[in-house]
């Protein structure tokens, strides 16, 4: 089931020179799918030999994202897993162009990312929503800065919330709902603008099991139906099986590809699925070096070089 | 119900104390009025229309001054905030240009703009602007970030950014800044009011004294005591009460 990573690859130091985009020094990009007929220009989101590196405050450079290849496919389901600190929330980041990557290419419909753009919605681990704002004008936002009348926003605000169950807590504030319930206002805001891509930074972490099965069932059935793109950042690979097309393994610092492993398995799923919990084994086995040498990292160095997503943003 | 009690009893109290003093005749009466003389004069100066005008005349005054303030901080405290070289260089300068008192100004305001309302006015500004700057960059720096990440993320960007996302996202950080802006202002007009002959509050105050009046003058002081108040309590108090609503934040006290 899993297909391992066939292309050796060696990353650059700071002082070597960076291999142009589209990596012609390593061969095609193509990252060792299935069928071989995904390309840059037929998958929806395509990350090409993206690195990214910071300068750390006592003055050496950190790589943090190291040659990441990736080709999204339109309405395609992808989970990206990886242990804490190896920059996958940070990727999603890149995606969104709310930072810039050091080098490489991050294309959308094979046009390059320059900046933030309303076709792909981030959905923070926090949330994000405005507490000064009710959730029908959360909802709302996203069309109001793209100029669009208000009563097409009004209609669209009532039809995503009634899509998350919420249709009748419009006029309450955010501080008044549950941790679940600002999940899916999230939610409902992110799809309000009618993105193509969703990018979800590990959306459910804070959650409680109950309200995250929900929500995982939810987002499958709102996947479905909208037909959108998801690319789901978690460190839960549980749940990255129950939800994904496939799975995609991050190492630790320096954050690369290890791994991508398709998940065939019938939908709808459940957490407690025992296939789901098989695939998740086989993950797991693959990930486990790359939590230890994170949890030696963590505890070692006293010192953490703890890299926030938009940190340079 | 037991907090009103405290209140009428604490300034029953006071008022008694005033009395006996006055009373007790241990200075004259102009130097040392009773409360019914000041309740006269209160009384005297709105019926022959000189409070109302010096209120309105003073009010108008501070509310274009404070407002230029407001307008003029919050540019210059997201600018410093968000620019490394003018945090370095003029956040120093802010912070050392706020312990001189506005009225120092006034002398330069008297030679720039002559004697007149501009020159209050500048004096105003002047009392009030480093607060509310202060305050905005403050605010900017303490706003979480995902604010400002989930509204470009949203799409909105340039002064859409800042109308609809940092400047409400920043609000309950810089509202007290607010309020003390609004206090310095006050007190900055009051001042420069006292020093020039304007119609306004700060005047009335000044002719009380040299009428030889004290009843006027602390029927004037009490004026600009209840005006602050009023419009802490109202404004600011409701622009907080507001904002806990909608934040759910803990009340401050």
């Amino acid at each position: 089931m899993s297909n391992a990573w066939a292309v050796p690859r060696r990353y650059p130091t700071p002082a070597e020179p960076r291999i142009p985009a589209g990596g012609a020094k390593l061969g095609p990009v193509s990252v060792g799918l299935q069928d071989g007929a995904r390309s840059t220009l037929t998958s929806k989101v395509g990350l090409s030999e993206i690195c990214l590196s910071y300068r750390t405050q006592s003055g050496e450079r950190l790589l943090a994202l190291d040659h990441i290849n990736l080709q999204v496919r339109a309405g395609e389901f992808v989970c990206i897993v990886g242990p804490s600190g190896c920059g996958k929330s940070t990727l999603l980041h890149l995606i969104a162009g709310l930072q810039a990557q050091t080098s490489g290419q991050v294309l959308v419909d094979g046009h390059p990312v320059q900046g933030p753009g309303t076709d792909r919605i981030l959905i923070f681990q926090e949330h994000g929503l405005f507490p000064w704002l009710t959730v029908a004008e959360n909802v709302e936002f996203g069309m109001k800065m793209k100029g669009l009348p208000k009563a097409e926003r009004q209609e669209r605000t009532r039809h995503y919330l009634r899509l998350v169950h919420l249709a009748k807590f419009e006029k309450s504030y955010i501080h008044q709902l549950s941790g679940g319930m600002r999940q899916r206002v999230a939610i409902a805001r992110a799809l309000a603008t009618e993105p193509d891509v969703l990018l979800m930074d590990e959306p459910f972490a804070a959650l409680d099991a109950q309200t995250r099965d929900l929500l995982h069932d939810e987002l499958e059935r709102i996947w479905s139906e909208t037909g959108r793109t998801i690319i789901f950042v978690t460190h839960n690979v549980r749940e990255a099986v129950r939800l994904g097309d496939r799975v995609v393994l991050l190492t630790f610092r320096p954050g690369r590809v290890k791994n991508e492993f398709p998940v065939v398995l019938p939908r709808p799923r459940s957490l407690e699925d025992p296939e789901v919990a098989l695939a998740a084994r086989e993950v797991l086995d693959e990930l486990r070096d790359e939590i230890n040498q994170s949890l030696e990292a963590e505890y070692s160095a006293g010192v953490k070089p703890h890299i926030e997503p938009g940190a340079e943003a | 119900m037991k907090r009103a009690a405290r209140y009428i009893i604490f300034y029953a109290g006071l008022l008694g104390l005033w009395t006996l003093i006055a009373e007790l005749k241990i200075w004259p009466p102009y130097l040392f009025p009773t409360p019914w003389g000041v309740a006269e004069s209160l009384y005297a100066g709105f019926q022959d229309h000189t409070y109302w005008i010096a209120i309105r005349v003073s009010m108008q005054r501070v509310v274009i001054g404070y407002g230029i303030s407001v307008v003029l901080g919050m540019i210059l405290g997201l600018g410093v905030a968000s620019n490394k070289f003018l945090e370095e260089t003029m956040g120093g300068l802010l912070v050392s240009l706020q312990s001189l008192p506005s009225i120092c100004w006034w002398p330069l305001a008297l030679l720039w703009f002559g004697l007149n309302q501009n020159a209050i006015l500048f004096v105003v500004i002047m009392g009030s602007l480093l607060s509310v700057t202060l305050a905005m960059e403050d605010g900017r720096k303490q706003m979480p970030k995902i604010f400002g990440q989930a509204g470009r993320n949203l799409g909105a960007k340039g002064f859409k950014l800042f109308w609809y996302v940092l400047l409400p996202a920043s609000l309950p950080f810089i509202v007290s800044g607010l309020k003390q802006g609004w206090a310095f202002a006050w007190r900055s007009l009051i001042t420069a009011e006292m020093l020039y002959l304007s119609l306004g509050l700060g005047q009335v105050l000044m002719m009380g004294r040299d009428l030889n009046d004290m009843s006027a003058v602390i029927a004037v002081m009490l004026l600009i005591i209840s005006i602050g108040y009023v419009v802490d309590g109202v404004v600011f108090r409701g622009m907080e009460r507001h904002l806990q609503n909608k934040w759910g934040l803990a009340p401050a006290n």
